[in-house]
This record gives C-alpha cells, structure tokens and sequence, in this order.
C-alpha cells in the first residue's frame, strides 16, 4: 500500500498543474467558486474551446491508445490528471458521454475502422455524442426499448422515439440501442448502433426540466437511414456491448463525479463561511460544523474507494459492477451537499435569479434543483441497488 | 501509487482467517466472554507462536517489526472473530505507549515479555469525566523525593485486571495548556495503592475496568519521556483508534456475508428473502457501508505507517465514518434476520454489541467529525 507517487506520475502531474497554472481561463474560475453542478447551455461554445485546448496538450483520453488519439497512459494518470482539476477547478469536459462511454465502448467492441474513424474526434470535441438509451416506456427497464431497426438492402431503418437524451441538440452522432429482432428474448434482440444525428428523419425537441433549463431531449426517429458498417459489437448484440458502457460511465464518470464533489464541497465551505448562525459565522455552529464534516469525510470517502477500485483495474481486473456503489454513495452525497446549501441560505433559499436578495445570483439554487436527477440519470438509485445486490452479493433475482 | 495489499499481506489475512476459524469459533467466543480473564493461557501461547503479539515490536525487542497496515490486516480478522481478550490492550495500547513513551530501560524490560506472551499490558487514560482531549488528564502526581505519589481514579480502562503492567497517564504540572504537564507512568501489579475492579458490560468480548490509585508511590524510573506525555499518547490514541476501526471493518463484513447468506436460504411468501427489494437493497446499503469503511482506514493505517501531517485528519475521519456504517451494518444485519437475530442463540449479537462499544471508544462519530471540522479549519 503505497499513496506516494512514482517520479514518473510527480513529472505527470506537474505538467499537468504548469499547464493549467498557465492555460486556466481566470473568469471561469470566479465562476465556479459556487460549486455549480453540470455546465449550463450558456457556456457549451466556451468549453468546445476548452476541451480542444486541454486535448491538445494530451490531457483528453489520456488512456485511450495512441493510435487512437490517446496518450496509452493508465488510469492512475487518469486519477492524477482528475486530482488536479479538481484542486484547480478547471472546466469539465463537454463531450463527457464519448469520453466516459462511446469511446471506451468502441475501443472495446470497435472494428479497426471504427476505431480509427471515431474517438480522435470524441477528444477533440469536433464531434459530440449523445446516448440514445432511454425510451417514454423503457426506463429503469431498459430492455424493454421499443426503437426499432429493420435491414433494407446494405442498411437498417430506425423508426421509434428517445427520451432524456442529454447533449441532443448539440450532438453529431448517437450510440443507439434499438431492437433488431423484435422476436427473440427481450435481452437478445438488440443492437448497437452509432447514429449520425445529422441523418434525415432525427427530429430533437428539447424538454425544459425542473430548472427551467432544456439541458436534455426527445428525439424521434422516422425512417432513419444507418449504414450496416454503423453496428458496433455485432448484430443483436447490443446488450451486451450497452452494459459495457454502462460500466465504463460508472467508473470513468467516476473520476469527474470526485471533481464535481470535491469543487461542490469547496463552493459550499465558502458559502458557510460567508453565511451567519446567530450573530457568528456558520462554519461556528455546532450543527453546521458536524454536517460539513460530514460531507468533506464522504467526499474523501468517495476518493479512497475510487482509489481501490484503480488499483483493482490496474491489477488487470475489469470495471465490475462495484462502481455502482461509487455512483449510488455520491449521489447520496451530492444530494446531501445541495441541501445544505439551501439550508445555510436560509429564508434567502427561496430567492432564485434576478434579485440583488439572491445569494451568490441565485447559482445554488440551479444546483440545488439539477441535483435531483442525480439519482435518476445513468440508472436510478434503485437499479444500482438491485445490481450491487444481484451481481456483488449474489442475490437471486425478484 | 498503490491501495491494495501485498503478498504478504494477503498470506497474513489468509493465515489468521484459518487461525481464529479453527482456535476461537463463536462457541470459543461465548466460553470466553463468559469468563473474566476473556482469554485463556492456550489461546494466548499461541497468538504469541504466531508472532502476533509482537507484530509492530522492533525486532531488537523480539518484535516483527511491521507496520499498522501489517496489523490492520490482523485486526480486520479478529474483528470478525469478535476475538475476547487483551490483545488489543496489550498490543495496541499498553505495548504501543511503551514503544512510543516508555525509557530504554522500559522497552527491554517489558517488550520481549510483552512480544513472547508473557506479559499483558495496558494504558489507563480516560477518567471519570469521560474527556477524551488533554483537560481529561487529571490524575495527580505530585513529585516526592526522587519520585512521585499517584492518586486518582481511571475508567474504561481495557483489561485492566489481567494485565501486568499498566501505563497510566497522571499531570504532574498543570498550566495554561492542557496537554502540557501530562506525564505516562508504568505501574505493574500488585503496587500498592493499586486497585482494578472489572465493570460489567454491555459487550462482553470486551473487559473494561476501573483503576484507582491511592497514594501510589513510584520512582523516577517509571516515568517514560517526562513532561512531554501528551505527544506521544495522542499518537498511541491515533494508532489503536486506526486499529479498532480494522476491528469493525472485519466485523461489519461478517455481519454482511451472514446477512447475505441468510437472505439466500431463508424463503417467504415462496421466495428467498433477498430477492425481495425491500432486503436486497439494504444489503446494498451494508454493502456500500463495510467497502467505505475498508477504504478510509486502510488510507488512515498508511497515514500512520508513513507518518504524514495530515495522519489526525485521516484517523478522525475513519472513526467517525466506520463508527457510523458498523452500528448501520450490524442493526441492519439483525432486522434483516428477523427474530431469529434478535436471539441469544444467534451470532449477530456479538457483533451489534461490539459495534456500539466500539462507537464509544476513543471518540464517536459526533467527537471525530468536530475533530475534523477543526483540523481542516472551519
């Protein structure tokens, strides 16, 4: 057991921090020192920018393969690189579902073309991705997805609905999962496509959520043309290939859920500092001092359990369904954070945008309310639950 | 970097894993919770054949010389054995405070007895009052001749009576600082003056006691490093709290598997247990509690190995989270087996009672949180 760095990680990580030490757009940061959650539509063109500039200087897809536009370098880089973001609170990268899923997927399952043709672009944010998953009646229950793709001649034609779609509208391409064989087992009649959204018959609507945000979509697909070179991982193998991104999004996202936690965390020891508790600061107050203490435990929590779940992986073993915990434990967290933020505001936790009243311009409150599907997006707490205990503890099945 | 433990380290876990199946099942445990000495001659041979009594000992004092992520390791397997006895206090506490405090005289006369088995030792810290920071210190000794007169009262002292020679921490000096004019003293049985009542308790496997010192008078060569005692007893407190929470982590993993195992096998309503989500997702919950726990005080136990400033902060952190997730994992483990769990007949007692005692050893959840607000500055 050893948390020390080999000299070769310390010169990793010190091109990392001169890098951001000097490349680090000032005004984000002012921004950020509120610990907001996930970018808002305002800034996607500003953070094209940024993951084009980070991926230039090799700090994108720092794992992937170099003869996919990685760097072949292993997750503890990875770990590092993350470590160092959150300390600097840089920007998050955009095209966070090819990064975390699409890509690793189609390393994963990919022909040699399709590995050459896709991920160089996922880096450099030239082309963002979506994850067409979801379904109006296919949730939790993702295997019950209705979408679907008939052959006709060198193609298959896509007709159905998504929903929940994050990133839709600003999207180039979609990993699709549609029903291929709408005879066999639920499980075994899918495929995986990737989907040009640029293609005729995509229809996206944005869906305005609780924030007053349309961050996410519907998109419907009517007579959707995909190429037969589009499936990934083989015809009605989609399941299988839709699981592995699953798995990756848990432990990849997992190095930017830590990021997130840990800006979030910092953005809400400031706000206590600045908050009052009769007559004193909130950081005073006894009850505020245990809950903070609370969350700061967690959020190390949170990193020590990822840190073990590295060692596994670079130990050769697989991303397993352990990561469900990892998301499960910071959702619960998050949540918790977003909540004592509105609790340290007070009554002024019910003003919102527009006021001079509103604290911190009402971004806590924009948080605070997209916190809330973190406990639905990328599989319910629920289904994490019945994963961990089916496929860790070897439950039976309900 | 790396978070995962060696060779070595695993054939330790193996080796105690057989060890303690084979030399203390749970019909050994009840024997000795039973009985006061919560140990018997045999089993404490062969703890000391195996080496593990002096596990962290240098070797110049017939000790192992390995680290407190060496000894995580042990502990982890004694705690879900609900191991009875004074390794712990010998070990841990009264060895570790002799290591860390005690003259050189000191260490070569008790560490070789202590490493071999034929000494049993402990620390008496805590006080009536219950104060677990330096102001809790209050026992006196006051200089008379060449030595000094101890009088005063100590609780919650482990194994107290069978040990052989007690640590006790007296304030010679009192002043604006609490933690100035703390001085450790070594006084074995049978000194006059000293009298050690064992208290009743809730969890058995564990023997706390009452200590009181009435004019006890020792000389200069029982004190260890002189009116400095504060440091190196807050680094004993540090390191056996970093050992307890290996304890709850091995105990609160077995109250897991036997839940698992139970969920399995026992069937309502036609089906097994587990497969209902109201059981399998507060397994999940257990599951996601004993893997935190794991992780915090394995990081706590290098913090100590490596001595690294930020170790305090590492050892409140780990209390304050596995105090918390072994109560949740070991009252889960109860409801999830139904009334059968809530016998005497049933292991799981053992745990749930050792779970909330060790919640209130050195600090409980409330304490180390308030202990981490203050070391990261809020």
């Amino acid at each position: 057991m050893d948390f020390a760095l080999t000299p070769e990680q310390t010169s990793f990580r010190d091109e990392v921090r001169s890098w951001l030490k000097k490349n680090l757009p000032k005004d984000w940061t002012d921004r950020m020192r509120i610990g907001s959650d996930v970018p808002r539509p305002e800034v996607y063109d500003f953070l094209r920018k940024w993951q084009r500039q980070m991926y230039e200087a090799g700090f994108v897809g720092v794992t992937w393969p170099k003869e996919y536009g990685g760097r072949g370098l292993t997750f503890m880089e990875e770990m590092i690189l993350h470590e160092e973001i959150a300390i600097t609170k840089a920007p998050p990268v955009l095209n966070i579902l090819a990064i975390g899923m699409a890509g690793p997927t189609i390393i994963a399952y990919g022909t040699e073309e399709q590995k050459r043709r896709y991920p160089p672009k996922m880096l450099s944010c030239e082309e963002i991705w979506c994850q067409g998953y979801s379904e109006p009646n296919s949730g939790s229950d993702l295997a019950s997805l209705q979408t679907r793709a008939e052959k006709v001649g060198d193609h298959y034609v896509v007709n159905g609905q998504k929903v929940w779609t994050s990133l839709a509208h600003q999207s180039d391409w979609m990993m699709l999962l549609a029903r291929t064989d709408p005879r066999a087992e639920k499980h075994k009649g899918i495929t995986y496509f990737l989907l040009d959204m640029h293609s005729p018959g995509v229809t996206v609507k944005p869906l305005k959520q609780i924030t007053g945000d349309a961050e996410f979509n519907e998109v419907y697909f009517d007579n959707v043309e995909v190429p037969e070179a589009n499936i990934l991982g083989g015809l009605n193998n989609g399941w299988a290939v839709g699981m592995t991104t699953l798995m990756y999004e848990r432990l990849a996202l997992g190095f930017g859920l830590q990021v997130r936690l840990r800006i979030a965390l910092d953005g809400l020891v400031d706000l206590a500092r600045r908050s009052r508790k009769g007559g004193a600061p909130a950081t005073k107050d006894a009850i505020m001092r245990q809950k903070l203490a609370q969350l700061w435990i967690d959020t190390e929590v949170f990193k020590y359990t990822g840190a073990r779940a590295v060692t596994k992986l670079l130990k050769g073993e697989l991303p397993g369904p352990e990561a469900s915990a990892g998301k499960m434990m910071w959702v619960e967290g998050h949540q918790r954070l977003q909540e004592l933020a509105m609790e340290l505001q007070g009554p002024y936790a019910q003003l919102g945008r527009g006021t001079k009243w509103a604290v911190d311009g009402g971004v806590w409150q924009h948080s605070f309310l997209r916190s809330r599907a973190n406990s639905i997006e990328g599989g319910t707490t629920e289904i994490q639950k019945n994963i961990m205990g089916e496929r860790v503890l070897g439950l039976p099945k309900g | 970097m790396n978070f995962g433990f060696n060779d070595e380290q695993e054939l330790l876990r193996s080796t105690a894993r057989k060890f303690f199946d084979n030399e203390c099942p749970s019909t050994t445990v009840r024997t000795l919770m039973e009985a006061p000495e919560g140990m018997t001659p045999e089993l404490w041979k062969k703890l000391a054949e195996q080496g593990w009594l002096g596990l962290i000992a240098p070797e110049e004092h017939g000790g192992m010389a390995l680290g407190i992520v060496d000894l995580v390791v042990l502990l982890e397997e004694m705690g879900r054995a609900v191991v009875p006895g004074p390794f712990f206090s010998t070990v841990l506490l009264g060895g570790l405070a002799i290591l860390e405090a005690g003259s050189d005289a000191q260490k070569k006369a008790w560490l070789p007895k202590i490493c071999s088995g034929e000494a049993r030792a402990t620390l008496a810290w805590m006080e009536p009052s219950a104060e677990l920071g330096a102001a809790g210190v209050t026992l006196q000794a006051a200089a008379k001749g060449s030595g000094f007169t101890l009088n005063g009262t100590k609780l919650f002292v482990h194994d107290a009576h069978t040990a052989d020679v007690i640590v006790v921490a007296a304030r010679t000096s009192s002043g604006q600082n609490p933690e100035d004019g703390i001085s450790l003293f070594l006084v074995p049985k049978g000194t006059p003056g000293l009298a050690v009542t064992l208290l009743p308790t809730m969890d058995q496997t564990r023997k706390l006691c009452e200590v009181t010192l009435t004019n006890v008078s020792v000389g200069s060569e029982a004190m260890g490093a002189p009116l400095a005692g504060w440091k190196p007893l807050a680094r004993v407190i540090d390191r056996a709290t970093v050992g307890l929470c290996a304890e709850m982590c091995g105990g609160a993993q077995k109250v897991l598997d036997m839940t698992v195992e139970y969920a399995k096998i026992r069937q309502a309503f036609g089906r097994p247990i587990g497969s209902y989500q109201g059981v399998k997702h507060k397994a999940a919950d257990m599951l996601v509690d004993v893997e935190n726990s794991k992780s915090i005080t394995y990081y706590a136990a290098w913090a100590m190995d490596e001595d690294v400033p930020e170790g305090p902060l590492a050892v409140s952190m780990a209390k304050a989270y596995v105090s918390d997730a072994y109560r949740r994992v070991s009252g889960a483990g109860i409801q999830l087996h139904g009334g059968i769990g809530f016998t005497w007949e049933h292991d799981l007692h053992l745990y749930f009672k050792r779970a909330k005692g060790s919640e209130f050893t050195f600090g409980d959840a409330t304490w180390h949180r308030e202990r981490v607000a203050q070391l990261v500055n809020l």
